[in-house]
């Protein structure tokens, strides 16, 4: 990492927030990583010019951050992991990656009073495990696996992660409801699982390129 | 934390301790394992409910043995003597009781669950079920009726609100600690939510499902465990996998509301039912069935598994 790394807790769970670039002017941009990845080591060429700091979280079982023993993941403790994160940084635009598009999501409509924006873009684990559960069947993790990072049991767990259209829908609601940002939600992706062609139908998500929305928020204020 | 004086022990009619204890590991999870009965017998698995443990089964659990039966229960990942972990989720408990199963053996089974536990048993007989030769639920059984009917801007306020709540929790979970009392004090807040059962019976529970420590006793369930919660599922999916089992299966709803209860009514759950099910109501009881009449529930989960054999 070129920038400084602030440990932060969880619970049990130790969490890596890297800082990128720091910057006097505006509000942080905080990016959320997708799954099976880890914050970038400096700051993505693609992010072009954000006027404020960027940093970077890696969530729980990823990256830096603390392995658990025995799995246990939901979309719904990575969207705490990110509470985490504002708590430490006030405000920020969050900018999600795959899972971390959906987590961005969860996260806006949490804790809407501290997100001026969520930018939602492509990546692994974007679709999660679709809109209802499949057969169930019971991950295990073979005896001398890498242990990694990234957690084995986050790949499997978070990779079935049920994503209800209705479910996303209530936390875009949210983030409108609570929040002061509009739009509240920038989506940037290509693919189009079902909890995003939900989300994108709401009011106050706007459809643009990602220099667009970094754009848009880099100016917002909230 | 280590007890300084020796713990105080209260008596229940009707009450015995395990037989034998062991431990299990589970993906590096250490998990409680308690049994009843001859270990010759044949074995059965008895899972508890939400913020319960397996010593809740002291008076249920022998009267199976008695029937003939290895009783094998376990507390689940963060409850009574199983460790404490970083993540709580259904798919680690369903996990976990997996790894309790292979433990004890590798034939079909009957699995038996309050609650919770008998939701999660459910799951397991559906995603193993040659591992499963019969399946008990006591009132265990989710319906839609359990969410709440009210406009859907009351409901977007109702949600965000346990979700703040839920994140404030979350927040400070990394120095909570359950908070102490005397034997009677715990009693009385267990029993807050356990409105219909009797004190001596929640005194007990105190004995063998808190320590004692230099503060008083405390409750030996992680601080991160709490009641309610909120996600994607829904009720109607897990009712899902009655239907498709091939299995003898027991349903049994208390009628008599309480917290902890799930409201689920006889009408949500027999279109559910598979070929081999049968529903069992129990106008006079609540939640813990198994608690307020464990001869009568023992008796008619011994005869479903004799008759069924």
């Amino acid at each position: 990492m070129s920038g400084e790394t602030v440990y932060l807790t969880h619970g049990r769970v130790r969490l890596a927030l890297h800082r990128l670039r720091a910057a006097e002017d505006g509000h942080d941009l905080l990016l959320l990583h997708g799954l099976g990845e880890r914050t970038p080591s400096k700051v993505p060429e693609w992010l072009g010019e954000w006027p404020g700091s960027v940093w970077g979280l890696d969530f729980t079982g990823h990256g830096e951050s603390t392995i658990p023993v025995g799995g246990g993941y939901t979309a719904e403790v990575l969207m705490a992991d990110v509470d985490a994160a504002l708590c430490h940084l006030g405000r920020a635009t969050l900018l999600g990656r795959g899972l971390g598009a959906y987590i961005a999501l969860l996260a806006a409509g949490a804790r809407a009073d501290a997100v001026v924006g969520a930018i939602l873009c492509d990546g692994p684990g974007l679709i999660g495990g679709g809109i209802r559960p499949g057969s169930p069947w019971i991950a295990a993790v073979a005896v001398g696996a890498d242990p990694g990072p990234p957690d084995p049991f986050a790949l499997v767990e978070l990779s079935r992660d049920v994503r209800p259209p209705d479910y996303a829908v209530t936390w875009v609601r949210h983030a409108i409801e609570y929040g002061s940002v509009d739009p509240a939600i920038a989506v940037c992706c290509v693919v189009r699982p079902e909890w995003l062609e939900a989300t994108v139908a709401e009011p106050g998500v706007v459809e643009c390129s990602l220099d667009e929305a970094l754009r848009l928020y880099a100016r917002a204020s909230g | 934390m280590t007890a300084t004086t020796e713990a105080p022990f209260v008596h229940y009619p009707g009450a015995r301790a395990p037989d034998r204890r062991r431990t299990v590991d589970a993906a590096g999870v250490r998990i409680a394992v308690y049994e009843w009965g001859d270990p010759d017998a044949p074995p059965l698995l008895l899972a508890h409910g939400g913020l319960d443990f397996a010593r809740t089964f002291d008076v249920f659990a022998p009267l199976l043995a008695d029937g003939g039966w290895r009783v094998v229960s376990w507390d689940q990942r963060g409850h009574g003597d199983s460790a404490h972990c970083h993540l709580y989720s259904w798919s680690a408990d369903v996990r976990d009781a997996l790894a309790v199963l292979d433990s004890t053996t590798r034939r079909p089974v009957p699995l038996i669950g309050h609650s919770k536990g008998g939701s999660l048993m459910m799951e397991l007989a559906d995603a193993m079920p040659h591992r499963v030769s019969h399946l008990v639920n006591i009132d265990g059984l989710p319906s839609a009726r359990n969410a709440p009917d009210v406009p859907d801007r009351e409901r977007t306020r109702m949600r965000h609100a346990e979700v703040q709540a839920w994140l404030e929790h979350r927040r400070a979970i990394a120095s909570k600690m359950r908070r102490p009392g005397t034997i009677d004090e715990l009693a009385e807040r267990r029993g807050r939510m356990n409105t219909r059962l009797d004190r001596e019976w929640l005194r007990y529970l105190v004995t063998v499902g808190a320590e004692l420590t230099p503060e008083g006793w405390r409750w030996k369930l992680d601080p991160a465990l709490r009641f309610g919660g909120f996600g994607p599922w829904n009720p109607e999916w897990s009712l899902g996998r009655l239907p498709g089992l091939a299995i003898p299966v027991l349903g049994m709803l208390g009628m008599q509301p309480e917290l902890m209860g799930w409201g689920t009514q006889p009408e949500d759950v027999t279109p559910y039912l598979p070929p081999r099910g049968r529903l069992e109501v129990f106008e006079d009881a609540g939640h813990f069935i198994h608690i307020e009449q464990p001869e009568r529930v023992a008796k008619m989960v011994l005869e479903f598994l004799e008759e069924s054999r």
